[in-house]
């Protein structure tokens, strides 16, 4: 399967949902009024698209109306299409390359998948030869370091650990130590969740990216902040404060295969213009895409 | 300081223009439902739950008269705040209990929303009043979600029952209830695997799992930041296996968990408990009166506007903020503020229930009671020219306040500095109201539909 029919199965709900609200609210004439143009907007918000965004969007659309009178259901499709792709931007993967140490800082708020995903990326880059370390920085949650082991071993890839309770930095600093004398090409550090408001945990955080920055200061370093699509418009904050703290280079999407809609990426890239790298597909290994904003948002509208 | 966030501010803007009406009119009316509606979006509220909620609420103020004590964006505040709390339903939903003296709480929810922390927390909660709960995980599926549970359960030393090399729920679950049998424990409660409610496999394997056990209470776990989802997933668990309830997780963040507001329209289903962190002792009641203001994003305003209603002078009051608008905020003010704030109870109270200190967030400072009597005292000692200009305020004048007030130079310098503090404070608090408005709808006044 394709990128493109990776995000077309986990969006299927999503544009079902967008394609039969259009085409209710355009069904008799194929031509959008006011009225329907409000129905519209709703739609977006249903979609968690968020006030602000969705008010966007739809000033785009009636702008577009305006200029060339043409309010066919296709040409409404066409502006909202294009206008979404506006607030995504272009494609970012991560830019890591072979030969060098590259360092990912994975955050995020409790429970987002940040976790399962380090696990996903480093099964992807191990199938391209990368030599890999895990850093298990989350000395908090219950279990949180047994969890990332079972990562390890399913990934083949060594997990550097202290104890449970320990100090997350340590773990860093020591990682960072391990991944240099061992030459490995990706050092992934996972770390706690923590909610964005809480100052003591977020100061803990800014202090981990400053470890990297002394101790790696060579290093191609990324920092993945891990936002749950089923998340409403807090993600929008989220992306805020952890960017301020932890210069979060790009976003990752998870839990995109389930009830969420998706429309907060939208939302957090209109608020935030944090580029998205990574969408969540699953609970497996193998259930991680580049995020490809055409993809995505040709597979949230209807054709 | 955001003291006026939130709502409560926007609506101060909107009802600053319609002071001296006495009566709401329909264009107010409509300029604030596009507030609350977007308020309440922003709180993720389900659209569907915000576009009934809000044709209820102009409904109810329409027509109202304007009460003295209160301005009408206060008027129109409490009216959805009561809306909401009627909605948000009542506290102290027990847990359910069953009457074989064998108790089964069965956790359910969305992959992360907090079932296993939830789960020690009930097992210690249960604990501490005496009953004797065992833990389960039929967590087959998620990395170490068996040994999670086993260590929370360890902390808080209750017994724990897994199984982390079986693959099968359903069996698992079987010798778990012949396990707290066994051990003679009261309550048995079991955490599943986080799903999702389209994936029909899932599902499947819940209702294989309740018909081994046979929940006595079905909980649905809710992450507060959830979306405009919430109410589908609500309702896909309750079609599936029909829920008894509902609790609300990371309330500690600062998500506004419009959710809950949702959920209890939707289903009617009580919220039974709120979870505000990640330690095991972290579970709270829930009341629907502070989750409304949270939902709002007001603090405690409605206590503070029901304390006003008995004490304020509406008039008095409206003057300040006007001046306060103009930053013409000055002694006589001050004074006067001081003689409300004693009529209504002591200073801290009233602090906790300003917007935007959470209802909490008060430190623990003495507010000396004493200290105002004192300051009063070196106001009135002023004459009415150094109460509006205190510019005027020379060391000489100081002398003569003091002698006057019974008080020393120091206590005067202090009260000018705390004035000259309040009067800079209240500068930014009057650039919020100028400055930081919604985003502008540029809809013309369609706005949103509904
Ligand atoms: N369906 C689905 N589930 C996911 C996805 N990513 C993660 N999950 C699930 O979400 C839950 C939480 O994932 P974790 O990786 O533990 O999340 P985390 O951010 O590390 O959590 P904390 O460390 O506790 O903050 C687990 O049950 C995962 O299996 C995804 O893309 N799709
Ligand atoms: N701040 C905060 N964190 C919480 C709260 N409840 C749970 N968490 C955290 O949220 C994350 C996920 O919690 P879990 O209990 O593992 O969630 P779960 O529903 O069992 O997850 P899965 O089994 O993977 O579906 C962990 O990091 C918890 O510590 C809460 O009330 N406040
Ligand atoms: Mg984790
Ligand atoms: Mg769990």
């Amino acid at each position: 399967m394709g990128i493109f029919d990776v995000f077309r199965k986990g969006l299927q709900k999503t544009r079902d949902f967008v394609t039969e609200g259009i085409g209710k609210i355009a069904a008799n004439i194929g031509i959008f009024d006011e009225d329907m143009l409000d129905e519209l907007e709703m739609l977006l918000v249903q979609a968690d698209i968020g006030a602000a965004c969705s008010i966007h969007l739809m000033n785009k659309v009636r702008g577009h109306i305006k200029q060339t009178g043409d309010a066919s259901k296709e040409a409404v499709v066409a502006t909202l299409r294009q206008e979404m792709k506006v607030i995504l931007g272009q494609a970012k993967p991560l830019n890591f390359q072979k030969g060098r140490l590259n360092i990912l800082l994975m955050v995020g708020v409790n429970g987002t998948g940040k976790t399962t995903t380090s696990g996903k990326i480093c099964a992807r880059y191990q199938a391209q030869g990368y030599k890999i370390l895990l850093g298990a920085a989350d000395t908090f949650r219950a279990a949180a370091i047994e969890q990332l082991t079972v990562w390890g071993e399913r990934t083949n890839t060594p997990v550097i650990a202290h104890q449970e309770g320990s100090d997350p930095a340590a773990v860093v600093f020591d990682a960072i130590a391990a991944a240099k004398s061992r030459k490995a090409d990706l050092l992934i550090l996972d770390t706690a969740g923590r909610l964005h408001n809480k100052v003591n945990l977020m100061d803990e955080l800014g202090k981990i990216r400053r470890i990297i920055q002394r101790e790696a200061g060579e290093a191609h370093v990324e920092t993945l902040l891990v936002i749950d699509a089923t998340t409403g418009q807090n993600a929008v904050s989220q992306a805020k404060v952890f960017t301020d703290v932890a210069e979060v280079t790009s976003l990752a999407i998870t839990k995109l295969d389930g009830n969420a809609k998706g429309g907060v990426a939208l939302a957090v890239a209109y608020e935030t213009h944090t580029p998205i790298a990574l969408a969540g597909l699953g609970e497996k290994l193998e259930d991680l895409m580049d995020f490809d904003p055409e993809a995505f948002v040709d597979s949230l509208l209807p054709q | 300081m955001a003291l006026f966030e939130g709502l409560s501010a926007k609506l101060a803007d909107i009802t600053a223009k319609m002071r001296g009406k006495s009566r709401v009119t329909e264009q107010d009316i409509k300029d604030m439902m596009r507030e609350i509606r977007l308020a309440l979006l922003e709180a993720d509220v389900n659209f569907t739950v915000v576009k009934e909620l809000v044709a209820e609420i102009s409904d109810k103020c329409r027509g109202v008269e304007v009460m003295e004590s209160l301005t009408p964006g206060q008027q129109v505040v409490k009216i959805v705040h009561d809306s909401l709390v009627d909605i948000l339903g009542q506290t102290n939903s027990k847990l359910l209990v069953s009457p074989s003296g064998f108790t089964v709480i069965m956790l359910y929810g969305l992959q992360g929303a907090g079932k296993t922390t939830t789960a020690a927390k009930l097992a210690l909660m249960l604990k501490k009043k005496g009953k004797k709960p065992m833990l389960t995980s039929v967590d087959v599926h998620r990395p170490a979600a068996a040994r999670q549970l086993d260590v929370l359960a360890k902390q808080i030393d209750v017994p724990c029952f897994i199984q982390p090399e079986e693959s099968d729920a359903v069996a698992i679950a079987k010798r778990a209830v012949d396990r707290a049998k066994y051990l003679l424990c009261d309550t048995l409660i079991v955490d599943t695997a986080g799903r999702m409610t389209i994936d029909e496999l899932m599902m499947t394997e819940l209702k294989q799992i309740g018909k081994v056990v046979n929940p006595t209470e079905k909980l649905l776990i809710v992450d507060a930041m959830i979306g405009q989802e919430a109410v589908n997933v609500a309702l896909g668990f309750d079609k599936e296996i029909g829920l008894d309830g509902f609790i609300m997780t990371k309330l500690d963040g600062d998500a506004r968990g419009g959710a809950a507001l949702s959920i209890r329209k939707i289903t009617g289903k009580p919220i039974k408990l709120i979870c505000v962190g990640e330690k095991v002792d972290a579970i709270e009641e829930y009341y629907p009166d502070r989750m409304a203001s949270r939902i709002l994003g007001m603090g405690d305003v409605m206590s503070l506007i029901e304390k006003a209603t008995a004490h304020l002078d509406e008039k008095k009051a409206a003057d300040a903020l006007d001046r306060l608008k103009k930053n013409q905020f000055t002694l006589e003010d001050m004074l006067s503020q001081f003689e409300e704030v004693k009529k209504m109870g002591s200073i801290k109270d009233v602090l906790a229930m300003l917007p935007g200190m959470g209802g909490k967030a008060v430190p623990d400072a003495n507010v000396d009671e004493s200290a105002i009597d004192r300051s009063q005292a070196i106001i009135r000692s002023m004459t009415i020219k150094e109460r509006q200009n205190p510019g005027l305020l020379n060391a000489s004048r100081r002398k003569r306040i003091a002698a006057g007030s019974g008080t020393t130079v120091q206590n005067v310098n202090q009260l000018i500095k705390q004035f000259e503090e309040t009067q800079k404070m209240m500068k930014q608090f009057s650039g919020m109201f100028k400055g930081k408005k919604m985003p502008n709808l540029g809809l013309g006044k369609r706005g949103f539909p509904f």
